[in-house]
């Protein structure tokens, strides 16, 4: 025994509904040496998530751990019964999940559950996990280590909750540490200060680890070694070097092509006078009580202005809680404004969308993040399609089917999807079905809410890619509203950035390099490059980070 | 060790799976509505005629159930008060759920003024013991099967209410509601197109229950005597007037207790029981 792990043809099935059995992993062999961090990537579904699990012998329910030896510093967690695994979680092996916010019990402070470990497997006597816990605070590099752990997990940040996670995590001394796409749902602000938390952590105590994600350039920053999976099959295995510059395997092409700098659309109509289609002047919109002048307590967006020209695609931009969505729900009427004039297609529209007319309502579209939230599971897919084409077209049934045949045509769904429920659907599939919807009212403006970030990076370029050709079948402008810069850069002919609920800066695509505004520059550098080095070479200005990032 | 795992209890039939105990529960529902519906026809004596010489008689043959304190047939009786249990049990819970579920999604939809006024009317309602209400409406108006049924559904509308509310009300956060809003759909078309399909199996078997609810609380209006007048008997009154048959083991009285609790815990099984449907990506 060399290695800290050994897994040698994993097998995991997994039992549907009717009964029957699916193999999910098939065939899975890896190692890690010690102090190593191996990354596994791949899409949803792939099992990179359920082969991480199995490392501590579990499977979720429903699930089964059929074959396979599962070696984990000598002991095969496949085969020892539930009580001596039990043994090893912890000590020999801690998980640090997606989500912290739900891994954090909200009732109880977080040094208690940060020190629960120790007091489970009798490591130490509670004063000198305490001790132990307040160094590793230290080392993950968090505000105020002594006394953090009195705080509740609301009273903290994300980011900062992530760190903790990983306290929680290293707190037993384990030998591996299983990261579960642990900055996914961070701002990129703030991921780097988790990622190099992580790191340096990892380094210092010479710690293996298990990096779950699909983001490549997360993955490039932190991992040794790529483990690149699909289908509940072992891809490709290769250094992070090798897999970054001499990717061997058509899948490993694709996760890193949707990296690459995307060609703009160059417009036949450049020189044509752009005519404006939306144009928003001095909007707020805030939560909490109304004040006497009328004016909400608090303000999630403050006096934006902005505009949108015909067959043009604006893009929004900032950090979560900046007030970009709270923006895009007060233009849809959503969410009324408390002040400020909306002016779509030449006319001035109501700010609530229940006194705004039908047609209004129709070329005003809006299309949310979670695709699963947004489409009622209980009809088929052909229903919540055809449901705007009779509510705003009055289509008889003949009409409407040939019509949604078209829509999934469009959006690239095979035709016979329309009898499947949501619950069915990939993530990928269930978002552009969710577009389809937005399309069938033949609107002019659609405005997209996130409508990628909860997609893998190959499923996004796709869906972006297909953004942009019915942009050019059909004139449609867009509204994108995102995190991402990459994914906002290969779309929009102007960024506009948000800081707290203002407007920081406009500037167009080509101009991103060289941002003016000081919260620009920050987000800006912030997001991850492919190249490794990127993480420990990234110098930014402290000033900066105290003014605009959350530690 | 592949096929034991899929041949379990459960079984599939026009894409859904079914389970034994549901089925054997539907079986006794089934049994009893047939008997409540067909019971004028198959009785073998007319429920009021005295047809034995002694009092609480044991089972023999002719009197296959025995007879009851008046000497009359029991198994004519029970099938007969079949009828009665549940006919009316059925007719008010299908009163009170309909109207609770149609409020309660109309006042998640709406919210505002409507909700507030709505929801404490109703908990005002439901703070009324079911039994005193029942008590009072009878006093008042005298005990009819018409009666009858709308006291036992006003009873239950705010615990349908209550239930579907809190469940629309969690559907109502949902994104796709937004969508069909921001569309200019009107709350007809949200509670029963967009809310309805979501919630309609957690209300199916709160109706399950309810029923049961019902059927329980009508039997014991009519063991106080507030249900129906004699000589109709639903099962509850046939338990009381029996009452006085149990220091002799009557069959008289222990025949419709075995009723009443066959139909509610075949009921309560078929709700935790009932069939899924088959969510089977390829098979």
């Amino acid at each position: 025994m060399s290695n800290l792990v050994e897994i040698r043809k994993l097998r995991i099935e997994a039992t549907t509904d009717a009964g029957r059995l699916v193999e999910i992993i098939k065939g899975v062999s890896l190692d890690i040496a010690d102090g190593e961090i191996v990354a596994l990537i791949g899409e949803s579904g792939s099992g990179k998530t359920t082969v991480a699990l199995s490392l501590m012998g579990h499977a979720r329910p429903g699930c089964r751990i059929t074959g396979g030896e599962i070696n984990v510093n000598g002991k095969n967690m496949a085969a020892l019964p539930e009580k001596e695994r039990a043994k090893c979680r912890g000590t020999d092996i801690a998980y640090v999940p997606q989500s912290a916010a739900a891994a954090f019990n909200p009732s109880s402070t977080i040094m208690e559950q940060v020190i629960e470990v120790t007091r489970i497997h009798k490591l130490m006597p509670p004063e000198q996990a305490r001790k132990r816990a307040v160094e590793l605070f230290r080392a993950l590099s968090l505000p105020d280590p002594q006394g953090i752990g009195a705080r509740y997990p609301h009273q903290v940040s994300g980011g900062q909750l992530q760190r903790l996670a990983a306290a929680m995590a290293l707190i037993g001394d384990p030998k591996l540490v299983i990261f579960d796409e642990p900055t996914t749902a961070l701002d990129v602000t703030t991921q780097i200060d988790v990622l190099k938390a992580f790191k340096s952590v990892m380094k210092a105590g010479g710690i293996a680890g298990v990096y779950v994600s699909h983001d490549l350039a997360v993955v490039a920053q932190i991992a040794d070694r790529i483990v690149v999976l699909k289908g509940g099959e072992v891809q490709e295995t290769g250094t992070t070097a090798e897999i970054l510059s001499a990717a061997q395997h058509p899948y490993t092409r694709e996760l890193l092509a949707a990296f690459e700098p995307k060609s703009r659309q160059i417009r036949a109509d450049e020189d044509s006078r752009p005519k404006p289609l939306l144009r928003i002047d001095n909007l707020m919109a805030g939560y909490g009580p109304v004040k006497r002048n009328g004016q909400p307590v608090i303000r999630a967006v403050d006096s934006v202005s902005l505009v949108v020209e015909k067959g043009r695609n604006l893009g929004v931009i900032g950090e979560s809680g900046c007030g970009k969505s709270t923006l895009a729900r007060a233009i849809a009427g959503i969410h009324p404004a408390a002040t400020g004039d909306i002016v779509f297609d030449g006319k001035a529209l109501e700010r609530a969308a229940g006194k705004r007319t039908r047609d209004q309502l129709r070329e005003m579209q809006i299309v949310f993040q979670y695709a699963d939230t947004a489409l009622n599971p209980a009809k088929p897919i052909e229903d919540i399609i055809s449901r705007p084409l009779t509510f705003y077209h009055g289509l008889d049934r003949q009409a409407r089917s040939k019509r949604v045949d078209e829509l999934l045509d469009m959006v690239r769904l095979p035709r016979a999807l329309r009898y499947r429920h949501p619950s069915e659907l990939s993530g990928g599939q269930k978002q552009r079905v969710n577009f389809a919807r937005a399309l069938a009212a033949s609107p002019k403006l659609i405005i997209c809410d996130e409508i990628t970030s909860a997609l893998d990076t190959v499923v996004a370029s796709a869906v972006i890619e297909l953004l942009k050709e019915l942009q050019r079948e059909l004139g449609l402008s867009y509204i994108f509203i995102s995190h991402d810069l990459s994914v906002v850069e290969a779309i929009c002919d102007q960024i506009m950035v948000m800081y707290k609920g203002e407007r920081v800066e406009q500037i167009t695509p080509d101009k991103v390099k060289a941002p003016t505004h000081p919260y620009s520059k920050l987000l800006f550098s912030s997001v991850p490059k492919l190249d490794p080095t990127w993480l420990d070479g990234l110098v930014r200005d402290p000033e900066l980070v105290n003014q605009y990032g959350h530690r | 060790m592949r096929v034991a795992r899929v041949a379990s209890s459960r079984r599939s039939f026009l894409g859904h799976s079914y389970n034994l105990v549901g089925i054997a529960a539907s079986l006794v529902i089934l049994a009893w509505t047939l008997v409540a519906i067909f019971a004028p026809y198959i009785i073998p004596h007319p429920i009021g005629d005295i047809v034995d010489d002694d009092y609480f008689g044991p089972m023999r043959q002719g009197l296959w159930l025995g007879s009851d304190y008046l000497g009359r047939d029991m198994l004519s009786r029970v099938l007969m008060g079949a009828r009665y249990t549940v006919g009316i049990s059925l007719a008010a819970v299908s009163i009170a759920c309909f109207s609770g579920v149609v409020l309660g999604m109309i006042a998640a939809v709406t919210g505002g003024w409507l909700d507030t006024c709505l929801s404490r009317f109703l908990d005002a309602m439901n703070s009324i013991p079911s039994k005193l209400f029942g008590l009072v409406v009878v006093a008042a108006v005298g005990s009819s099967i018409p009666v009858l049924i709308l006291t036992l559904a006003v009873i239950y509308i705010p615990g349908a209410y209550r239930f579907a509310r809190a469940l629309a009300v969690n559907i109502n956060t949902m994104d796709f509601m937004t969508v069909a809003r921001v569309r200019g759909e009107s709350t007809a078309y949200l509670i029963g197109s967009e809310i309805l399909p979501n919630i309609i199996r957690p209300v199916l078997a709160d109706f399950g229950l309810r029923f049961v609810f019902i059927v329980l609380l009508l039997s014991g209006l009519s063991f106080l005597g507030l249900g129906l007048q004699p000589p109709l008997a639903d099962w509850g009154a046939l338990v009381r007037e029996n009452i006085g048959g149990l220091p002799f083991a009557a069959p008289a009285v222990i025949v419709p207790s075995l009723a009443i609790a066959s139909l509610t815990i075949s009921v309560n099984l078929l709700i935790d029981n009932l069939p899924q449907k088959i969510r089977d990506r390829d098979a």
